[in-house]
Parts: C-alpha cells; structure tokens; sequence
C-alpha cells in the first residue's frame, strides 16, 4: 500500500473509526449504567484497533484486541459483576461547580493539544514503514528486533512488572478470614440476642404468575416491606411497583364480588410483566 | 492519510477521557476513562511511529499497553478491596484525604 | 607601686633551664604518680574486700612515693645546678593540627620541693589518718581519695604543660571535694562540698581561660615554649594572662574574692584539713604563679593585683583567725592569712617568688603540725571543736601540747624557727618594693601573734571548761610520732633550708632571683617585726589571762564581724546568688514572654492561616484532579505564550 498519496479507502476507514471511537468515549461518559460504560469503550477500543492497523501496525491491533478488549475490559466487567450497582452511578453531580469546570478546563485542553497539533503537523506527510518493516522481514519481525535488542532491559523490567503486579493483585483481593466462620447455630442466637429479625427475612411478594424477586411483599395493612427484596435489586431502584389493581382485585375476590374487566386493568410500565393476565 | 487526522483523533480522545475522569464518580468508570487516555495517546504514538518511518513508537504503543494491563490488574484489586471495607465504589467517598 | 614590669623584665627574667632528659633513678619518673594512683585504683575499685588492708596499702604507696622522691631529691643533688631540670615524655597526648600537647613530666627545682612536701607530709598524714579514722566504716575510702589527692597534686607540679596541669589542678578539685564532703551524711559536710567545689568552678574558668589564651597568643601550651616567648607577647596580653591566672589561683588558694569556701572546708575529716587545705592543695595557686612567672614579669599591672590580693586576703584571713572559736576554723583563718603572705611574696616579682616557696615549704609543715594537734586535741575531746570547751589541756595531753607549741612558735616567727626565716624574708622582700605592703606585713604578723597565741592559752593554759562528760586523753603512737616529727621540722626547716640547703640558690635557676641591696638593715627589720608580734602576743595574754567564758561575749562590731566570717556568705550572696536568681527570673519572664510568644505567635499565625487553607483541601480526589488539568493548561499555555513571544 502506498503511504505518500493518501489513499481513499484508509480515509474511509478513518472517518467510520474515528466517528465510532468518539462515539464510544461519549458514551463511556455519559452512560448512567457502568456496564454500559464498559461496553461503549469496548466499542472505542475495537475501533482503535482497527485504526492501528490501518497505521501500519497490525501487530498492536491484535494485541489492542485481544489484550484490552478481550483481556482488559473483561476483567472491567467482571470486577463489575462483583461490585455491582452503586449510587455512583448517578449522573447527578454532588461537587458544586466540579462539572462546568470540568468541561470548561476538558474542552481548554482539548483546544491547546489540537491548535498545538494542527500548527506543527499540517502537510506533514507521513513516511511509511515498508522500509522498517522490510528491514526484517514484516512488522512483527521488527517489533521483536527492537524488543529483543534495544529494549531488552525495559522489557525484562515490564515482565518484573507484570509478575508484581500479578502478585499485588492476590494479595490485594485476597481476604484473610481472622474469625472462625460462624456456625448456623450462633447466627440464629445472634439473631435472637440483637432482637431485629429473629425470625429469617420475609420472602419477596412472589406471585405464581412470574416468580419475581423484585416484587416486595405486602404488610397486611396493604403497605409494603422493603426487606423482602434483596438488598442490591434495593440499592439499585428495581423494585416493582405495586400493582394495585390486581391487590384490589384479590380483595374483591375474597369479598365475594365480580373481578374487573381484563382491559381495566392498569398496565405497567415494566417490559417484563405481562399486566393483562390476573392469576 | 496525513497523520493530523489520526493525532487530532488522539487529542479528542484524550479530552473525552479526562472530562470522564472529571466529571464520573463511578471508581471503575474513571479507571476506564483513564484506559481511554492511554489508549488515546497510544494511537498518537502508532501515528508518529508511520510518520518518521520508525518502529520505536510502536514499541513504545506495545510497553504502555503492558503497562496498562499491569495498572488495571492492581487498580481494580484496590478498588474491590475499598468496596470490600466501604461497600462503595465511589471516589468521592474515601475523602479521608481531607483529614 | 611595685615598679615597673620593664625594668624588672630587663634584669630579672627566669634563665630557662633546658630539660635533660630523664636517666638513672629519674627514668622512673612516672612511679612517682602510678604509686598513689594504683593505691587509689585498688582501694576504690576493689571494694569491700580490700577494707582490712587497704589503708595500709594506702600509706605504703606514698610512703615509697615520699621514699622515691628522696632518692630523687638526692641524685638531684649530684647535678650540677644547671643540669637539675628533668624532662620525660611519656606519650603524645594531644594532637591537633598546631595544638600539641605532650603527657611529659618536668622535674625541676621547684617541682622537686613540691614534690618532697607532698609525699612526706602526705606519708606523715597518711600514718596519722589510720588512728584518727580508726573507728570510721569507710576509712578504706578515705585512703583511696587521700591517695588519688596525692596523685592529682604531684600531677599538677610535674606536667610541663598547662593542659596537663589543668588535669591535676581538676583532679586535685575533684578529691577535695571529695574529702570534704566524705561525711555527708552530714548536710553541712555535703553543703560546704559542694560549696568548696563551685567556687573553685570559678577558678577553674579563669584557669582555661588563660590556657586558652596562652594557646592562641604563643600556639603552645609547653611551659618551656612559653617562657622562652613571654618576652615578645604584647604587655595587654600577658596582663590579661596574668589575671586569669591569678583568678586560678584565688579560687585554689582560697584568696580574696573567694576565700569562702576554705572555712566551710573544715567539715572534712581533720586530716583532711591538714593536708589538702593547709599543707598542700591550697599552695597551688602560689605554685602557678611561681611557675608562671616569666609571664608576670611582663606585667606590672597583674604583679601589682596579685599582691593587692595577697594583702586583702592576709588581713581577712589573721582577723577571721582572731574571732573564730571552732579551732579548726580559726586555723582555716590562719591559713588564708599565711598564703596571702605567699600570694604577696608572689606579687613582688622575681624577688618574692623564691621567698613565696620557702614560706609555702615551712607553713606545710607547721600548718600540718598544727593541724594535725588539733586534729588530737578534737580526738582527745570527743569531737568539740569549740575552743571555750578547752582549757588546762596541757597536763593531759602533754605529746599533743609540745608538739603544738612547736608549731606556734614557728608560725608566729619567732627566731630561730622556721616561721621567722621564711615569713621575715617576705616582709623584708615587700619593704624593698613597697613599703606600705611591708608594713601591713608587719602588721599581719603581729596579729598573727595575736590569733596564736589567743589559741594556745584557750586551748592548753587557764581553767578547764570541759564539759561534763568528757575526759581528754592523749593521742595512740600512731598519731602522736607523726606530730612529733612535724613539730621538729615546725622547728627546724627554716633554719635548714637556709644554712643548709640553700633554699635560695637551689630555687634560683626556676625563679631568678636578684640581688638587691637591702635598704633597711636585717637586724633591724627584725627586730621591729618581733617585737610587733610580742606585742600581738602580750595583748592576747592580757585578754584570755583570766578566765574564758564558755559562752561568747557580746564583742565588738569587728568582733562580731570577723565571728561571722567577715559576712563572706552575705555578700556573695547580695552580689552573685540573688542577682544570679534576679537574673534567671528575669530569663524566665523573658523566655515565657518573649521566646515563647514569638514561637507560639507564629505557631497560631501557622495554625490560623492553616484553617483557613484547608478549606481548599477537599478531600475529593476528583477536585484535585481538576486542579491538576487546570496547571496542566498553566504549563502548556506559559509553554506556549513563551515559545511564542
């Protein structure tokens, strides 16, 4: 491929990267859900990939591939799974000012690295790799003359990196356990003597139609008990509201009266239900 | 392809990545706005690397992706080792720092 | 005045004798010092299991010392007169770029003389303590100081530099204060130590002041070097020397201004008293002066303080003397009278300097004599001390009484015994210089007659005043033989040393001596003197003739005075202690005030800005992120303005 002209197909290959990867980055930023963070970058990072390889370095796309997309970020996302949803999470801004100063100061730097950029780079032709690559036989060919000659000593101190960082990381996760586990039997007396919940914790308000856990049960008086949802569907704001026209339905039921229309009923806005069914 | 493109591309990039450090609370999305940074200049470092006709950069690109790799390994280990002791992974909680 | 120091510099300057090295009997030179200081390693590091032999180890190391030095004083002899200086150098003590200082011993006349005082009356001491401390639990620790005494004084009269006499001179401070305070279960004791100890603290600066001195100006501190450049020092300079100097000795010597703690001193033991603080210690300043002369001779404004000195502490001395009933502390008076005359003798220059030795020489001996009879009579009497509780001794302790006369008779000059050779030739001495410092000799030695006599008839004539249970007894062999060959040299030394030594020609070569025509006739300078001191004597007859009563009287204002030691303690304590406690005070006031306002103004101006500072700390870590972005853009747009312009 020739570097001197700029070809056709790499500036198209550019402009679809170039749109993707910063679409990507909005979307790391302004994704409520981290989840979606993660994935919008993954998206970013794919599209670096490619670009890498559309700069003559088809070697750093792989590795771009398989070691951040593919390595990186799952660990990202695992360390999501365990995490879980936090009030983080919120786009809403707790600092005063700390967002307009932000972007303020961001969009400052942006300017100064383009402006800085654009002066010194304009008409700036690129001289291409055929001649490096061809040096050795092929980019990764090169690549591991320099690695193995040039950067031997950085490279040997990167693998000393890894082999600590691989160890801080056991040791950072890893969690001492300094009291015995306790048994079934002291847990149930420790209930008892703290006196919240002797009893276990009330189950969900499950109902036979679709099993739900996030459906919190209901106090006789008809209000609802928090405490029968797990705590992370809590945390996150997943509780399913209330369907009380089904509730009043069941009354009318118990009374003896004629249940409503299935077209009354009040449909929820929850994908997952399916609200025109009663039992 | 002139490389202005690519290394205004990377400057974008960046920016997007330090407002996203900025600006989320979430510990893990700022460690992935910092990626973003990393991998922004990385792709500078790929372009200059085509311009001059010189393989260095992309040696360079390689050792920060090692690097990287190696920081996320240790940094998300914090992090699951704060939201172990704070049950949070919010950076604006641990304000000890203030004291 | 004295006369002017560049006359007497012309004619009188000390021939510096060079040092032979030591060979024959001298090469042993160092025994002389390792003997009581071994006698004092074992008995004060050997501990208890040395108690039943231990004194007499004690008195053996320097009776061989005094044996040794004997031999020494003989070979000496031998030489011929300028070849009589040994020198031996032990080892390079210090070091230090242009600062040498050798561990050598000199041996000269003068040394030697000391030398000889020190170890026989030290062995006779010595010999006299093991029946005086008889009874004492700890008397192995009082050997073991009495011998590291010993020790530090032969130290500090045969270093042949300053700084190795400063280590003696400290040593010697060290073991006084150590001996007198060796009853301090006594608070008395204890307090007189640790008076006698700070006062000689004073001295002890001016003394390190002066080698000091003497370092910068002659970048030595080897007395041969010195001397032999004393001539070339400024006058202001060797002046300044001479007074620091002569502060050493007041405060060793127990001279005016700090004559104090001598009296006090007489908590220790009474032999202690015998020969630390009559016989030997106390001449130390006189031996520095001596020794320093060829520095006085520069220097008629300090020959003239030191004989001021000389003069004042000699009247304080014979007037506290006269007024004192304790008998050890009229002693005490006695002995600050005495070296005041030695002190004068030393203010007159090359002329006094010998007659200062010859003095300091017979008043060792019958200053111990005298001393160690009281020492007896106090044995003899249980311990009182006050004289109105004496009286009629002279039947019951007949040893003790011919012994003490012998010493009387000597210290109030009476020819032919030793006080008049020694004590006449210092007066005679003054008159040639000065007459007013001659008569106030005169008169000092009549007085001297007076405070004497006073003590005989108290003490051994007139009525018993015992009280009722005491029954006074004379003295065991042990401590009576050495009184009795004190009172024989008491007697005889003077008359010796100068028909038969020659004190005079044997000192010479140290001190130089001139031979001036007298002015006055001998005889007749004698005869007033004697009679001056018949007169002193006749007036003391009269008074105490008739009976002493046990109470004292009211007295007159002198008398009261001098009772009180002259208020010595009142007016150190209105002059140094409560300006000293006006002056801490005033350090406090300023140091709560001042030193601390500043440090806690500014701590709190610190603390205050601090706070208000902290508000930009956040906490959150996303701000200081903010802020770094923020100097990021400072960096880069300086960066650029500057690339720019």
């Amino acid at each position: 491929m020739s570097e001197v002209e700029p070809s056709t197909g790499e500036a198209a290959v550019f402009w679809v990267c170039a749109i993707l990867s910063v679409t990507g980055a909005l979307g790391l930023i302004l994704s409520r859900r981290a989840v979606h963070s993660a994935l919008w970058v993954a998206l970013t990072m794919i599209s670096l990939a490619v670009l890498y390889i559309a700069n003559a370095a088809p070697f750093l796309g792989m590795v771009q591939i398989i070691v951040y997309t593919g390595a990186v970020m799952m660990l990202f996302l695992f360390v999501l799974m365990v995490v879980g949803v936090d009030s983080s999470d919120s786009l809403v801004e707790t600092l005063r000012g700390q967002r307009i100063a932000a972007i303020l100061l961001g969009v400052g730097v942006g300017i100064l690295l383009i402006a800085g950029v654009s002066t010194s780079l304009t008409g700036v032709m690129s001289v291409g790799l055929d001649a490096a690559n061809a040096e050795h036989g092929g980019n990764v060919e090169g690549l591991a003359w320099l690695l193995f000659s040039d950067y031997v000593l950085a490279f040997e101190v990167v693998a000393a990196l890894l082999i600590t960082a691989a160890v801080g990381a056991l040791v950072l996760a890893h969690r001492e356990r300094w009291t015995p586990r306790k048994s079934q039997r002291e847990l149930s007396e420790e209930r008892v003597r703290t006196g919240t919940h002797v009893t276990p914790l009330p189950n969900p308000g499950v109902y036979a139609r679709h099993n739900a856990v996030d459906t919190p049960g209901l106090l006789p008086d008809g209000t609802l008990s928090e405490i029968t949802v797990p705590a992370p569907l809590r945390a996150r704001g997943d509780l399913r509201p209330i369907n009380t026209a089904a509730v009043e339905e069941t009354a009318a039921l118990a009374a003896g009266n004629d249940v409503l229309a299935p077209s009354e009923y009040p449909v929820a806005d929850d994908p997952g239900t399916s609200p025109g069914e009663p039992r | 392809m002139n490389p202005e493109s690519y290394v205004v591309l990377a400057c974008v990039l960046f920016t997007l990545g330090a407002i996203g450090v900025l600006v989320r609370r979430n510990a893990i999305v700022v460690f992935m706005s910092i990626e973003l940074m990393l991998n922004a200049a990385n792709l500078a470092f790929v372009a200059f690397a085509r311009m001059n006709g010189n393989l260095e950069g992309q040696v360079i690109a390689f050792f920060v992706m090692v690097v990287a790799a190696a920081e996320v390994v240790v940094g998300l280990a914090i992090i699951v080792t704060i939201y172990r002791s704070r049950r949070s992974a919010s950076i604006d909680e641990p304000n000890l720092l203030k004291y | 005045m004295i006369g002017t120091g560049a006359a007497m510099l012309s004619d009188s300057a000390p021939v510096l004798q060079p040092l032979a090295p030591a060979s024959g009997v001298f090469a042993y030179l160092w025994v002389l010092l390792a003997l009581p200081l071994f006698g004092a390693a074992v008995l004060l590091l050997g501990g208890r299991r040395t108690n039943r032999w231990g004194p007499y180890l004690g008195c053996l190391t320097v009776i061989t010392a005094a044996a040794y030095a004997i031999a020494l004083l003989v070979s000496m002899m031998a030489l011929p007169a300028d070849e009589r200086a040994i020198g031996q150098s032990l080892y390079s003590w210090v070091a230090v770029g242009s600062f040498q200082a050798e561990f050598a011993l000199q041996l000269d006349q003068l040394s030697m003389v000391f030398v000889l005082l020190i170890t026989i009356v030290g062995s006779l001491i010595h010999v006299y303590s093991l029946g005086y401390m008889e009874h004492d639990v700890d008397r192995r620790k009082f050997f073991g100081y009495l011998n590291l005494f010993i020790a530090a004084m032969l130290l500090l009269v045969l270093a042949d530099n300053y700084l190795l006499l400063y280590v003696g001179w400290e040593g010697v401070g060290l073991a006084s204060y150590l001996l007198i305070g060796f009853w301090q279960f006594k608070p008395s004791a204890a307090a007189a130590a640790k008076k006698a100890f700070v006062m000689n603290r004073i001295g002890d600066v001016g003394l390190s002041l002066a080698i000091m001195l003497i370092f910068v100006t002659f970048g030595t501190v080897a007395f041969d070097s010195v001397f032999a450049q004393a001539g070339q020092a400024s006058e202001t300079t060797l002046t300044w020397i001479g007074l620091l100097l002569l502060l050493a000795a007041c405060g060793k010597s127990a001279q005016f201004p700090l004559q104090a703690w001598l009296l006090d001193a007489m908590e220790g033991p009474t032999p202690v008293s015998a020969l630390i603080h009559a016989a030997t210690m106390v001449t130390a300043g006189v031996y520095l002066i001596v020794r320093s002369g060829a520095i006085f001779d520069g220097t008629a404004v300090a020959l003239t303080v030191v004989a001021i000195v000389g003069v004042i502490t000699m009247f304080l001395g014979a007037i506290i003397g006269s007024a004192k009933d304790d008998i050890k502390k009229a002693l005490a008076g006695s002995t600050m009278s005495q070296i005041g005359y030695m002190i004068i003798a030393a203010g007159l220059g090359p002329i006094g300097y010998v007659f200062a030795i010859f003095h300091l020489l017979t008043h060792g001996v019958f200053k111990a004599n005298l001393f160690l009879g009281a020492g007896s009579v106090i044995h003899g009497m249980d311990g009182q001390q006050d004289m109105r509780r004496y009286g009629a001794l002279r039947t019951a302790m007949v040893v003790t009484w011919l012994t003490f006369m012998c010493g009387y008779l000597a210290i109030i000059g009476i020819p032919p015994f030793s006080g008049f050779f020694s004590k006449d030739d210092i007066i005679h001495a003054a008159f040639e210089k000065n007459w007013i410092i001659g008569v106030c000799g005169v008169l000092a030695a009549g007085i001297t007659g007076f405070y004497m006599t006073r003590m005989i008839i108290m003490t051994f004539f007139g009525k018993a005043r015992w009280e009722d249970d005491v029954h006074p007894h004379e003295s065991k062999p042990v401590m009576t033989i050495p009184l009795i060959i004190l009172g024989i040299g008491s007697l005889f030394t003077g008359a010796a040393l100068v028909y038969w030594g020659d004190i005079v020609g044997w000192l010479e070569p140290v001190t130089g001596l001139q031979e001036e025509p007298l002015a006055i006739p001998t005889i007749a300078l004698e005869g007033i003197t004697l009679t001056v001191v018949l007169i002193g004597v006749a007036i003391a007859i009269a008074k105490y003739r008739s009976t002493v009563p046990v109470e004292p009287p009211p007295g007159n204002l002198l008398t009261v005075a001098a009772r009180n030691s002259l208020y010595d303690d009142a007016i150190n304590d209105a002059l140094v202690v409560q300006p000293t406690y006006a002056l801490s005070r005033g350090f406090v006031t300023v140091d709560d005030r001042v030193i601390d306002g500043t440090v806690e103004g500014s701590a709190s101006l610190v603390g205050g800005v601090s706070r208000r500072l902290r508000l930009v700390q956040t906490g959150f870590a996303r701000s200081y992120a903010l802020l770094m972005v923020a100097g990021a853009i400072l960096v880069a747009v300086v960066l650029v303005v500057v690339r720019l312009s």
